[in-house]
């Protein structure tokens, strides 16, 4: 395929899009020349046509769930329904400003207090803020709000955040911002936490301890309540990373399992676009205890019924503010409507099917020949398929499945996470991929596999048939070339 | 099977250690740990003059995949660095008891050297871990 | 069922391949005590119709008053071709390019994006965007601390004319490192900081923060403020408005070296308001603190047959690599908000930008100009401003903001409330959206207001 040249190497100099701006005449006369820039910044110039049409290929140019199949572990990959698209931009929606007063705002904080009180209710958590703006944002919430926990109550000694050797790396990375040192814990041969380890780990030093559940090995954590028991009785508080709540709506609540604090992750779950990386939403749900130090602002409902926002006045031990505003309210939106759209049958649902999905391709990737990295258990919403055999003969990496994997018409599924697994696919098909979809992806492993047998270098040349070929990111990390600039 | 030389010490953490036998070292990552880090893309190394405690975290070796962090071996100051590895990190994967050197230091006590593996203790841990 | 495709003899297939007898079968390895009950706090779920009707019922509950408020949240108008575009499902439904390949034109775009970023700012390099103006502050201030190896003060100058959210956000980001920051006062007849009131003599300072325009719309000495910081080893972060760049005198250029570090709001650059978010943090900064920008950065690099391709590069700084040692926590950025931008700004152009920064500049004089004509009603600082200007008021401004509000006017926002020493202020704002009507309504409203 040819290269779709940048859009700079498009722009030709004096040509003005005077559609969008013709009309102003305004000056500069109350800035001081000195204040004043010199020279125009270097953006293109092109037409409309110019940008209409580079960007629509650029978009050709990327896998995405309309487009392709995109089994990404850990990302639940799901439809996002156009509706919530199309509802979420309404005019009254789009056009408000953050300042606009309370009373102007029921509607939109309807539906905010509306999406808190759902999400409240499928985590089983006492309150929920919306605020956060990713996944992330909302693990450093969550572990904030411990800390303010246990500083508040005078137990300034828990330096410590303990978290699985299986976790994301936004656990650990997210545990070093609030100022605790992380302790990793082993994971067992069934991938289950090794419960001996984390008893001789708990001590008085310990804050708490981040889970996933179902882990990012793909299975149902079993001794939970025993994990929680001892973390609790240690003084430290659960802290439960919902990346993977889409395997346990409906059917197990955080806030049964003992957790004090769960992020959600809206762009998985509640189906809202990953965007090509965001942005995402990643609402925090608490237990009472930590309810005085939620990130604000939150909405509140009064006896009459009209809604405002609490800040500090409210919540005076809150751990603060996480963004300008509000949060990413956009995305929240999306979020509430899908939510309206499932309703409590359909929230159900979606760990029925995401599950249904994961243990049909498991079972048949498995009878296809490929090894599971932990056969004895049941699939959640994704499992592990490692190559750790092929990589040894016939010499094939998961890097090679995956990028030929892309030659068939599917997105890769995640490679190399968790970090504890050699040479593994982190398989995650969601509720949303019909029976066929996921018989066509078994083919295309089968075949992929086949070729490995018959000829390695097939794969490794792989992709073929994609706008480039495998990319060089040893060049590109060596030879830090991170914008255009004009020759000469 | 990586190359071990005899003549040098080595760390846990996959480190080498070569005794001038002026009262100075040279540290570098064995060729072990480059193969498990693959090709190396940035090396970012302790500014010359720095006191290190034996055990402390002094420069970063960076591949594509993954980032290690070099932990001073011995107690002492940094008398060098390798500055030829800003601009050329892969001589690490190419030559890591050579040109691949990452510092100098000066030693605070010599007798620490002893605390340190010998190239059987070494290989005998490359062997266990790879397990 | 919404979006599950699955017919009946699908689901039997599937559940005999399993080899279990019902769906629920698979849920086995959950401890029974743990199984919710129903979600009976959840509605029924209803169709795209009636939740169409509900939505829009909800959305027309919010007054659409003429809006004269920034803040760090500006109306611009949004070509139609920007929504368009990145509303396409090839960018909207996809996720971060890891499998580079598959995700060229996200990739190409951010590297696009980056190098339209590090335009306006001029400075070296772009990352490829944070989660908003207030975040975007806090990682830069984080990025300096890591970045200036020479201070071990870990101390932060930053001006009370920073957007005061912003100032708080940072606050509950960098609460838990051990950096202090200190709280700058500005000028009371200025609202700028006056270069001659800073020490001689500073002491160890990491980094200085230099808001432009500031809060109050107000334009600093940037120039001064820039050499002041350096000549005591200190970084310069500039918070800057994206718009104002297309005619302001960019951070990359302030003083004899330029700033280091340049961060701020991307809405402003084709992001509806939509009642604060999602917006995207823009950070930029010189080549040689690259390594320490936290988030997604895309380069250059060739394929197997050496064609031009981009991927995600530096990613060992990242906590999915680097884990508890990595730069931020950050993992998601904004990038659909992202490509918004790039497309705004493709179709702006340098001309376009310009021409949008002089008008919204030109409203506003001519928006203070008619409301400063009003009895009582004066400019709160005398110094040349962007597209914001502080007045001061004969009435409580959230009494003048009810009041304006009951005609259809969003009149700016209160500044009593965060700055309570300035008195009964108001920030007000006129972009290019404002009409010569506009304003004379606008004046008029508040002619009458503070008349009754």
């Amino acid at each position: 395929m040819n290269n779709e040249p940048l859009i700079f190497e498009h722009s030709r100099p004096g040509r003005v899009n005077r559609a969008q701006s013709a009309h102003f005449a305004g000056d500069l006369d109350g800035i001081p020349e000195n204040m004043r820039r010199k020279q125009p910044p270097a953006l293109p110039e092109v037409s409309e046509l110019d940008a209409v049409r580079h960007y629509t290929r650029l978009s050709q140019r990327n896998f995405s769930i309309d487009t392709h199949f995109y089994p990404l572990g850990s990302c639940t990959m799901k439809y996002n329904p156009r509706a919530c698209n199309t509802l979420a931009s309404l005019p009254g929606f789009l056009g408000r400003h953050p300042q606009q007063r309370e009373a102007d705002s029921q509607g939109i904080l309807a539906c905010l207090w509306e999406l808190q009180e759902m999400l409240r209710e499928v985590t089983g958590m006492t309150a929920v803020s919306l605020t956060p703006m990713a996944g992330a944002q909302g693990e450093f919430a969550g572990v904030a709000m411990i800390r303010a926990y246990h500083d508040a109550r005078g137990d300034h000694q828990r330096s410590e955040i303990l978290v699985p050797d299986a976790a994301h790396g936004t656990n650990p990375a997210t545990a070093t911002m609030c100022g605790y040192t992380v302790r990793e814990i082993p994971t067992d041969a069934q991938g289950d936490v090794d419960v001996e380890a984390l008893k001789a780990a708990v001590g008085p030093n310990t804050a708490g301890i981040m889970l996933t559940n179902p882990s990012t090995l793909g299975v149902f954590e079993r001794r939970i309540h025993e994990i929680a028991r001892i973390v609790h009785e240690a003084g430290g508080l659960l802290y439960y990373d919902g990346a993977n709540l889409n395997a346990i709506l409906g059917k197990v609540k955080p806030g049964d399992m003992g957790f004090d604090v769960i992020h959600m992750n809206l762009h998985k779950t509640f189906s809202t676009p990953h965007g090509g990386g965001g942005p995402g939403a990643g609402p925090v749900g608490v237990s009472e205890r930590l309810r005085p130090f939620l990130p604000i602002p939150v909405v509140g409902r009064e006896d009459d019924g009209s809604y405002r926002w609490l800040d500090e006045r409210d919540l005076p031990q809150t751990i603060g503010r996480l963004s300008a505003h509000i949060g990413n309210t956009g995305i929240l939106l999306r979020a509430y409507i899908y939510a309206l759209l499932l309703g409590r049958e359909g929230m159900t649902r979606i760990a029925d099917f995401a599950t249904l999905n994961a243990n049909y391709l498991m079972v048949k990737l498995r009878e296809a020949g490929f090894d599971l990295a932990l056969p004895e258990r049941r699939a959640t919403h994704e499992f592990i398929v490692t190559l750790k055999r092929q990589a040894k003969e016939p010499g094939v990496t998961a890097m090679d499945v995956a990028k030929r994997l892309l030659d068939y018409g599917f997105h890769a599924p995640t490679t190399y996470f968790p970090l504890i697994v050699p040479e593994c696919l982190l398989i995650e098909p969601t509720e949303t991929e019909s029976k066929e979809t996921l018989d066509a992806f078994v083919e295309a492993m089968a075949a992929i596999q086949a070729e490995a047998e018959k000829d390695v270098e097939t794969l490794k040349g792989a992709p073929y048939s994609l706008p480039v070929r495998r990319l060089d990111d040893v060049k590109a990390a060596r030879e830090l070339d991170l914008r255009w600039q004009a020759a000469g | 099977m990586s190359n071990v030389p005899s003549e040098l010490k080595y760390t846990k953490a996959h480190e080498w250690v070569r005794d001038e036998g002026d009262g100075s070292v040279t540290v570098g990552i064995t060729d072990h740990a480059q193969e498990l880090l693959g090709d190396m893309v940035y090396v970012e190394l302790p500014e010359p003059g720095a006191a290190l405690e034996a055990g402390e975290e002094c420069a970063v070796v960076e591949s594509v995949k993954a980032a290690s962090d070099v932990y001073a071996p011995v107690t002492g100051e940094v008398i060098d660095i390798n500055g030829d590895l800003e601009e050329m990190p892969e001589v690490v994967n190419r030559d890591p008891y050579g040109d691949g050197w990452l510092f100098h230091m000066k030693l605070e006590d010599e007798a620490e050297l002893d605390g340190l593996l010998d190239a059987e203790a070494y290989i005998e841990l490359i062997a266990e871990e790879s397990h | 069922m919404p979006f599950i495709p699955h017919t009946e003899a699908d689901v039997a297939a599937m559940l005999e391949a399993i080899g279990v007898a019902h769906i629920e079968d698979l849920f086995d390895e959950i401890p029974p005590e743990l199984r919710a009950g129903s979600l009976d706090g959840l509605p029924e779920g209803r169709d795209e119709l009636a939740v169409s009707q509900q939505l829009r019922a909800h959305a027309a509950r919010d007054a659409q008053p003429l809006c004269f408020a920034g803040g760090g949240a500006y109306e611009h108008h949004i070509p139609a071709a920007v929504w368009e575009i990145t509303s396409r499902g090839e960018y909207y439904s996809a996720y971060t390019p890891y499998q580079a390949e598959a995700s060229q034109g996200t990739l190409q775009l951010l590297y696009e994006f980056q190098t339209m970023m590090a335009e306006l700012t001029a400075l070296e390099v772009s990352n490829a965007s944070l989660y908003d103006g207030a975040t975007a502050l806090a990682e830069a201030v984080l990025m300096a601390v890591r970045g200036n190896r020479k201070s071990k003060a870990r101390r932060i100058l930053m001006p009370r004319s920073v957007h005061p959210r912003y100032r708080a956000v940072v606050e509950t980001i960098v609460r838990h490192q051990g950096i202090t920051l200190e709280l700058l006062d500005f000028d009371a007849s200025g609202g700028h900081i006056a270069p001659p009131t800073l020490p001689a003599e500073p002491g160890d300072v990491t980094a200085l923060v230099i808001p432009q325009p500031n809060y109050f719309g107000a334009l600093e000495d940037a120039d001064a403020l820039t050499d002041w910081a350096h000549a005591h080893g200190a970084l310069v972060i500039g918070v800057v408005n994206p718009t104002a760049m297309a005619v302001i005198a960019p951070p990359g250029e302030w003083g004899e070296q330029g700033a280091d570090i340049a961060c701020g709001e991307g809405q402003p650059l084709g992001i509806p308001l939509a009642s604060g978010g999602p917006y995207f943090g823009f950070l930029c900064c010189t080549q040689k603190l690259v390594r320490q920008m936290p988030g997604r950065i895309i380069g250059a690099t060739e394929d197997l047959d050496g064609q031009r391709g981009y991927v995600l590069t530096l990613q060992a700084r990242e906590q999915h690599i680097r884990r508890s040692k990595a730069t931020s926590n950050i993992c998601t950025n904004q990038g659909l908000m992202t490509t918004a931008a790039t497309l705004y700004m493709t179709l702006m152009g340098p001309q376009g930008l310009a021409r949008v920064a002089a008008q919204c500049h030109a409203n506003t004089r001519a928006l203070v100009e008619r409301l400063c004509a009003i009895d009582g009603v004066t400019p709160l600082f005398e110094r040349p401003r962007f597209h914001e200007a502080a007045l001061r008021l004969p009435r409580p401004a959230l009494e003048v903001l009810d009041a304006l509000a009951e005609r259809g006017i969003l009149g700016g926002i209160d500044l009593s409330a965060d700055y309570p020493g300035l008195g009964d202020a108001l920030l007000v704002c006129a972009t290019e959206t404002r009409s010569e009507a506009d304003l004379d309504a606008y004046a008029s409203a508040l002619r009458e207001v503070l008349s009754a």
